[in-house]
């Protein structure tokens, strides 16, 4: 089954169209890398479909969703971990966790039971009492993903999920979105070329709003005719903008 | 309404685990009064301003007091906009009501805590004890409304940076300078008076004084003004909150 599927999506501002035409499919439990030059179109897709914004022209499904009739039923089914961390500062990690599990219609026990959960799961137990605000970058960043997967979604964003982080914190939040691989679509948009490589089944790569290649990593890597994923990139991303 | 009352929890925690909060919210206004007081009890009878007099004088604080309700809640608001908070709220199930309701729901008690507070610390100064601070606490609610008003109107149009000066200092300042607490804006007279009677701020102290002292018949003089402006403010905050939550 097809998690994600646009016909001819466009998303025009006032002198600039961000999104021309896109025709997009993602299966579903599959791993998804979006990449793109600033400015490509990636992150302006990923808001139509995660209905924060509305196209102004095509379709897209979500799950078999409208993103366009039927926002209401799309935003119950996925959930977003955006580019800044975007938690609730002076709350703990636990009331951050609890906070989204009761906004996504939990009672307070069901809230509390899942929120035990994704403690366990994220190795969070030390940190639950602890504010946001006192979390070092990695933890924020590992406490905003839990929020975002607290819900069960069928569908995850991933906007930059390792943006800012050390090394190690990066390898370890790999391992962990690895181990999610198969129990969701994900649909994962970054700049560290070999964390797409790494990590995703297929890759889309954009530029100036249209979808200009698109494969796993060995496929595009053939395609741009060299055994270096950069240089792929470079080549793909580079014909696509001329 | 249970997520309406989630978010709205969410945003008392957020906002009373603030020491801004107890600064700005309850010690600035009662170490206002506590000096005033002080400053007024050292003048002979008959000759210091009548405003400092404390049953003029605690109304005239408790509506200060309140204008800080409008740094609270736009400094939440712009925080959540510029930690992209509220774009993880956007994609959730929230509607724009629920968040509008959240943001707002928590000031009203507070903006009664505050009033409380201030009145209880007026009567260590001699305010008398009587059921009309009742009634002054609840004079109080409708420009509680306005000042939460601006607080979302200017939270979701400007910056952290800019909410901090907006609401902070100029709408603090401009709200005291215009209400007749510090002073008697007829005093001034002219342009400056013209401006305090068009605003709402004059009308509201002038309320809760007159509910203070019992002068029932005086209160809604002023009050339907504050009202209007509260009725006004808030359909142009929520409308201008929809606006941007549609515009992201």
């Amino acid at each position: 089954m097809e998690a994600i599927r646009t016909e001819s999506l466009v998303k025009q501002y006032k002198d600039k169209t961000a999104v021309k035409g896109l025709d997009l499919t993602v299966h579903q439990g599959e791993l998804y890398g979006l990449l793109g030059v600033n400015g490509a179109g990636k992150s302006t897709t990923i808001k139509m479909l995660s209905c924060l914004t509305r196209p102004t022209e095509g379709e897209a499904y979500v799950m078999g969703y409208s993103v366009n009739g039927e926002s209401d039923k799309v935003k119950a089914i996925m959930n977003v971990s955006p580019q800044e961390t975007a938690v609730a500062a002076k709350l703990s990690v636990r009331e951050n966790l609890e906070f989204i599990a009761r906004i996504y219609g939990c009672d307070k026990k069901q809230a509390k039971e899942k929120a035990d959960r994704i403690i366990e799961d994220f190795s969070l137990q030390e940190i639950t009492k602890q504010r946001a605000s006192t979390l070092s970058g990695g933890w924020q960043r590992r406490l905003s993903i839990a929020m975002a997967l607290i819900t069960e979604p069928q569908m995850l964003f991933l906007d930059e999920p390792t943006l800012g982080l050390d090394v190690l914190a990066r390898r370890e939040l790999w391992h962990f979105i690895q181990s999610l691989k198969g129990k969701m679509t994900i649909v994962l948009t970054t700049h560290y070329l070999e964390e797409a490589e790494s990590l995703c089944d297929r890759i889309g790569i954009m530029a100036h709003g249209v979808l200009c290649a698109e494969g796993s990593a060995q496929e595009l890597k053939a395609k741009a005719d060299t055994d270096d994923f950069e240089e792929a990139f470079i080549r793909l991303a580079g014909e696509g903008a001329k | 309404m249970t997520r309406t009352m989630t978010f709205a929890s969410r945003n008392t925690k957020e906002i009373t685990r603030d020491i801004l909060t107890l600064i700005f919210g309850i010690a600035f206004p009662l170490v206002l009064m506590i000096l005033l007081s002080a400053i007024n009890k050292s003048i002979p009878q008959g000759y210091g301003p009548s405003n400092f007099q404390i049953e003029k004088l605690a109304p005239g604080i408790t509506v200060f007091g309140l204008s800080f309700l409008s740094l609270f809640s736009s400094l939440l608001i712009s925080k959540d906009r510029t930690s992209s908070f509220v774009l993880r709220l956007f994609t959730s199930p929230l509607r724009p009501s629920e968040f509008i309701l959240g943001y707002t729901l928590p000031m009203i008690p507070m903006a009664l805590l505050q009033s409380v507070v201030c009145y209880i610390c007026a009567l260590l100064f001699g305010l008398e004890l009587t059921f009309n601070l009742l009634l002054a606490v609840a004079v109080n609610i409708p420009i509680a409304v306005v000042f939460i008003a601006l607080g979302l109107l200017f939270g979701s149009l400007l910056s952290e940076k800019a909410v901090g000066g907006v609401c902070g200092a100029l709408l603090t300042n401009l709200s005291a300078w215009f209400s007749n607490i510090w002073f008697d804006t007829s005093m001034v007279g002219g342009l400056f008076e013209k401006v305090a009677n068009i605003l709402p701020f004059s009308h509201a102290v002038k309320a809760a004084q007159a509910a203070v002292a019992g002068n029932f018949s005086a209160i809604f003089a002023d009050l339907w003004i504050v009202i209007a402006y509260a009725v006004v403010l808030t359909v142009v905050a929520v409308a201008v909150f929809s606006v941007k939550i549609k515009k992201n």
